[in-house]
């Protein structure tokens, strides 16, 4: 048990691209992986421990060691500005933040409200466009926001475009390309160099080869 | 601000208990004591110091130090680190001479702490300042000493990474050919960002040599082999003394005989500005955050007036401890229990134990309600109740 190797895996919409990403890099992951309920997994065979976690709280656990590597969105390792080495960029589940808003409007001239999820990568964006704004942390269901009023603009991810469009707003500017990204932690990187670097080796030439 | 609960304590601060004490002074005692044994001299500074003269020089974050104000209103700050500390008192007064100087220490420094529990904002560091000595020698000792001290302190699978800042700052320099395009790059390191890294220089309008070269520079990572590789992609005079010192180092730790636990990785950069040269981690099982650090200053004194090299180690008490795991319970306090009627006897037991090294606890029994719980956590107990010759 002592010699698995922690993986910290974000629940939700990336779970599913990264488990075929690492099935795709030759990793046996039993048929159940996908669909079962448990938050720690172990694939002893591979030599893995998978822990599920909320996407943002992957960085948290990597940052602390008790995960020694995870798969994160770079949305999430902008906003946490975590202690980890970002070794690749897995190129899944690429979509982007984006400043959206009801159409046709112009943000408030004397307090101008931004809902988002990411309140740093939101106040970071809109200072280094020069504008001053007051951020508005929110936890989902951003798009609410500028339809009762709460802001002006929202910040947030985007994949389809389809939540915006069914709630009438539009996209106003595009802030970056986001896709997901493999972290490792600092003394991980080090103590178990020789695990740490197959696993990167397997995956980069997926990538590769995925062009 | 709504009322504070007696229990409780500012952001990162915490309390070390009596068997987290004694687990504590354990470890410090075998790590002073090997420190003392090569020869390093101890030393204390002041917990506070001026703002403009430690708290600048130092490498630490500005908001993460702890600032106050003197009744002067000179602002403070609660020492972040010991290092700079230390070369101010020997720029000021110890450093006559230039002749080596090889200073210790063991104190608690302060780290503000923003964002959540895991990390402590005060914590003790013991560490070493080899000062006024530019010989890689010195740098090679303070490895083996730290080493030894490890060993001692009973860490049994730890790892030291070295890399040298030097060679980084050259390679980028020499490849990207100004020290605001180095900056950038080196960024991106800071922030462990390799995949910014890679990205960046795609972007760069270098040749496809160039480009190869520096994405080859974050492979340089391993054991002796590295510093061939290192050579390959350096070209000038600079960054290949840097590879050289990086070679006599490992000569050095080789003849310790200490050389097993040592990696080379020349990725590795630190946020302690202050180093000039060789720089080095130290890292153990189970601990997710680095237990020590360290490395060459050579331009930290010239802050204090003094033009000389230094290179030390500080290594982090609270995380040695953990690595250190479990807490091993050792009972081996004796007690005396006793009544009026044997006070004296018993005092006098107490001081023939005490003498032979055992610790003894006295205890009068009136004092202890529950007599069984109390005994309980004695290694041994001996009863002096009642009258002198009847049962004890």
């Amino acid at each position: 048990m002592e010699d698995l190797i922690t993986i910290a895996m974000p629940k939700g919409r990336i779970f599913e691209e990264a488990a075929e990403l690492l099935r795709q890099a030759g990793y046996q992951l039993p048929p159940e992986f996908e669909d079962s309920r448990k938050l720690i997994i172990d694939v002893e065979k591979e030599g893995f421990r998978f822990i599920l976690a909320k996407p943002m709280d992957v960085p948290t656990y990597v940052e602390h060691g008790v995960a020694d590597l995870g798969i994160a969105g770079k949305d999430v390792m902008l906003e946490e500005e975590r202690d980890v080495y970002e070794l690749l960029d897995l190129n899944i589940s690429e979509c982007y933040l984006a400043v959206a808003g009801l159409p046709n409007t112009k943000m408030n001239d004397v307090a101008p409200k931004v809902a988002t999820k990411y309140p740093n990568v939101a106040a970071r964006y809109f200072r280094e466009q020069g504008e001053q704004v007051e951020i508005i942390k929110l936890n989902g269901s951003i798009e609410l926001a500028p339809l009762i009023g709460l802001a002006d603009r929202i910040v947030d991810i985007v994949s389809t475009g389809r939540t915006l469009i069914e709630n009438g707003l539009v996209e106003y500017e595009r802030m970056m390309t986001i896709t997901s990204r493999l972290i490792v932690n600092p003394v991980s990187y080090r103590m178990k160099d020789e695990q740490v670097n197959e696993l990167v080796e397997r995956i980069a030439e997926v990538i590769e080869r995925k062009g | 601000m709504s009322q504070l609960f007696m229990f409780e304590k500012p952001l990162g601060m915490r309390d070390t208990l009596p068997e987290l004490y004694e687990a504590k002074s354990q470890v410090q005692d075998a790590i002073e004591s090997e420190m003392k044994l090569w020869g390093y001299q101890f030393m204390d500074t002041p917990a506070l110091e001026y703002y403009d003269t430690v708290g600048t020089a130092s490498a630490i974050l500005d908001q993460q130090l702890f600032k106050l104000l003197d009744n002067q209103g000179h602002t403070l700050v609660l020492r972040p680190e010991m290092t700079t500390p230390i070369a101010r008192v020997a720029a000021s007064k110890l450093l006559q001479e230039n002749l080596p100087l090889r200073l210790a220490y063991s104190a608690s420094v302060f780290r503000a702490q923003q964002r959540e529990g895991g990390r402590p904002a005060e914590f003790e560091q013991i560490g070493v300042e080899a000062i006024a000595d530019e010989s890689v020698s010195a740098d090679g000792e303070v490895i083996a000493l730290m080493v030894s001290a490890l060993r001692e302190a009973g860490i049994k699978s730890f790892q030291i990474s070295v890399g040298h800042i030097a060679f980084v700052q050259e390679l980028f320099l020499q490849i990207l050919g100004t020290e605001e395009r180095a900056q950038a790059l080196t960024k991106f390191l800071y922030e462990k960002n390799f995949v910014g890294y890679r990205e960046h220089v795609k972007s760069l309008n270098l040749s496809s040599i160039d480009k190869q070269r520096l994405l080859d520079f974050l492979k340089l990572r391993g054991g002796e082999e590295v510093m061939e590789r290192a050579l390959c992609l350096i070209e000038n005079e600079k960054g290949r003394e840097a590879i050289q010192k990086l070679k006599q180092l490992w000569d050095i730790v080789v003849d310790y005989g200490e050389q097993a636990n040592l990696k080379l990785d020349l990725t590795l950069v630190s946020h302690m500005s202050y180093y000039t040269g060789i720089l080095f981690e130290v890292y153990a099982d189970k601990v997710g955050f680095p237990i020590g650090n360290g490395g060459r200053y050579n331009l930290l004194l010239e802050k204090f007036g003094k033009t000389t090299g230094a290179t030390g180690f500080a290594l982090r008490l609270d995380r040695i401890l953990e690595a250190l795991g479990e807490l091993k319970k050792e009972v081996t306090t004796e007690c005396v229990l006793f009544s009026g009627e044997r006070r004296k006897e018993a005092f006098q037991l107490a001081k023939a134990k005490r003498g032979q090294g055992i610790k003894t606890l006295l205890q009068d029994i009136q004092g202890v309600r529950n007599i069984d719980e109390f005994t309980g956590q004695f290694a041994e107990v001996t009863f002096l109740i009642g009258k002198a010759g009847k049962g004890s």
